[in-house]
């Protein structure tokens, strides 16, 4: 075969993954969850070893591999470790500007991530200047609960 | 005692936003046969293959390995397929070169391909990579991930946005050097500071493109070597650490490493540098090829490779300690700033590193380069490699 111009736009096939899963959460995060959706709290696991305060919470501690036991109630209260604010669209995420943030609930060893709320994104610098790492910030929790970790943001005190 | 190792043969695809004229397995052919092309081998000669692809939703075809191997003319010789996210090219290089040193094999080809640009949005396909129970749903992806570390270094070392933008700059300008690199129009700081942001405070030309691409490297152990090759890049040191999922475990008070730093990073050059014999590395290693996808990760890297001081690595860019003519040469290649294929992109680190000590680095070349460390991560910011090369053993 010689020379094509038709190879200049090679064809193009279209697929698509939409794959269904059911993930079985487990006992330890089906705790956590039921106690968020149920009581509106938010609890780690510490570990009896090295006595850190697993959030979110663990079946074992994954520096000392052993079981955690014991449950404990963290925040609502905490202090922001890091955060960014989204102002790129992705596909399949939500629109943008959003904040995800860090946060070391107060009582716990490690921080976790959610959504912050109730602030003004409109000029970058100004709202990262707001969302400083250190600041204080505290878990508001959803009217209506499904038992995901969505259940709650943080926002600013 | 481990088997001498040594990479005789280097191929590289260009790397581009789209490579519409081949499929992911003849992408992946076309480096093969270029690197073997470099040995002076065929594919005959190879006694194993390892083939580095990071998750398979980027490509969207499932177990791609199963199509890229009969490409290869793998039947009857083993094959093995690597995935540990971003560090996938240089942890494929890590397996190859257990192959080698065991004495398993005595040359092995391994090689990495994607072609990122085929589904519309990388992020949402790295945001599945989270943890589906507790994480994925607030939206975090590689990017955000990478924002943190920023943030983290901003607040604990005073790290500067103008700082970041230095190190986009500079591997900007080493990438018109590189044939291969996909984004190679110069750029000034005032062009990355005024660039828009994608996740706060990374702008978009903190980031790396996405790009199409294969890399390949071959293997060989010392006696193929002597008997055939009269330029090599002995693997002289090899490290590698992996860490939780779990960010947040790195930022509160019980942390024992910090987000804001690659302290595994650290240990993983540690190990490699001890068995290089590298106790002064700004002396010994002459170019390093690191795995730094945005500005800040780079940062990380330097301080935690030992050219900087803790805290200290965006000062040193922003003064050109690792320009081309700098006391320590980062990224020649334009590194992944300017082209990031994810499954070869580590593997293109070792590749690069492995050209400059055998000579053959082109334009890019850093004069005299004898000693070169290639680094790698992936997953969330959680795996980490290291590894040293020499023009001698």
């Amino acid at each position: 075969m010689g020379q094509d111009e038709r190879l200049d736009a090679p064809l193009i096939h279209s697929g698509e993954w939409k794959i269904h899963y059911d993930y079985a959460v487990g006992e330890t995060a089906t705790r956590f969850f039921l106690h968020l959706r149920d009581e509106g709290k938010i609890a780690g696991k510490k570990c009896p070893s090295c006595k850190a305060v697993l959030v979110p919470p663990r079946a074992y501690c994954e520096r000392c591999f052993v079981k955690t036991e014991e449950w404990v109630d963290v925040g609502p209260e905490g202090t922001i470790e890091a955060f960014t604010i989204v102002y790129e669209p992705f596909d399949g995420l939500p629109p943008p500007p959003y904040v995800v943030a860090y946060v070391t609930l107060d009582g716990a060893t490690t921080a976790m991530a959610n959504f912050v709320t109730g602030l003004d994104l409109s000029v970058p610098e100004v709202a990262a200047r707001e969302l400083a790492v250190g600041k204080r910030v505290e878990a508001v929790f959803s009217d209506e609960r499904e038992g995901m970790i969505t259940d709650f943001h943080y926002r600013l005190k | 005692m481990p088997v001498k190792t040594a990479i005789v043969g280097v191929g590289q695809t260009d790397y581009r936003f789209k490579r519409t004229d081949v499929t992911i397995q003849e992408l992946a052919v076309e480096a093969s046969l270029k690197a073997l092309e470099h040995a002076g081998m065929t594919m005959e000669d190879i006694d194993a293959f390892v083939i580095g692809i990071a998750p398979d939703a980027l490509l969207g075809i499932n177990a791609v390995d199963r199509w890229i191997g009969e490409a290869l003319g793998v039947t009857p010789r083993p094959l093995l397929r690597v995935n540990t996210g971003g560090t996938t090219g240089a942890a494929a290089a890590q397996a190859g070169y257990a192959h080698v040193a065991s004495g398993m094999a005595r040359r092995v080809l391994v090689v990495a391909a994607d072609k990122v640009s085929e589904s519309p949005d990388a992020q949402w396909v790295l945001n599945t990579a989270m943890d589906p129970i507790y994480e994925r749903s607030v939206a975090l992806n590689a990017i955000n991930m990478c924002s943190f570390q920023a943030v983290r270094q901003m607040d604990h070392y005073k790290v500067t946005e103008r700082q970041l933008a230095s190190v986009a700059v500079r591997s900007r300008k080493h990438a018109q050097l590189n044939p291969h690199a996909h984004l190679r129009a110069p750029i000034s700081l005032d062009d990355v500071l005024s660039s828009r942001y994608v996740c706060w405070p990374l702008k978009l030309l903190d980031c790396c493109p996405r790009s199409s691409g294969a890399c390949a490297v071959i293997m060989a152990a010392e006696p193929v070597v002597r008997a055939n090759h009269s330029r090599a890049a002995w693997i002289r040191g090899m490290g590698a650490t992996s860490n939780t999922i779990y960010m947040g475990d790195k930022m509160g008070p019980g942390r024992d490493v910090d987000h804001a730093d690659w302290d595994e990073l650290a240990m993983a050059a540690a190990r490699a540098y001890q068995q290089a014999g590298i106790t002064d590395p700004i002396r010994q290693i002459d170019v390093a090829e690191i795995y730094a996808p945005f500005t800040c990760t780079e940062i990380a890297a330097v301080e935690a490779l030992g050219f900087a001081k803790k805290g200290t690595g965006g000062l040193m860019s922003e003064q050109g300690m690792f320009d081309m003519n700098g006391a320590l040469p980062v990224n020649p290649s334009g590194g992944v700033l300017s082209a990031n294929p994810i499954s070869a992109t580590a593997l293109a680190r070792v590749a690069e590193a492995a050209l400059q000590v055998m000579g053959d680095a082109g334009a890019r070349q850093v004069p005299g380069a004898h000693q070169a460390v290639a680094t790698g991560i992936g997953g969330t910011l959680q795996f980490h490699t290291c590894m040293v090369l020499a023009s001698d053993t």
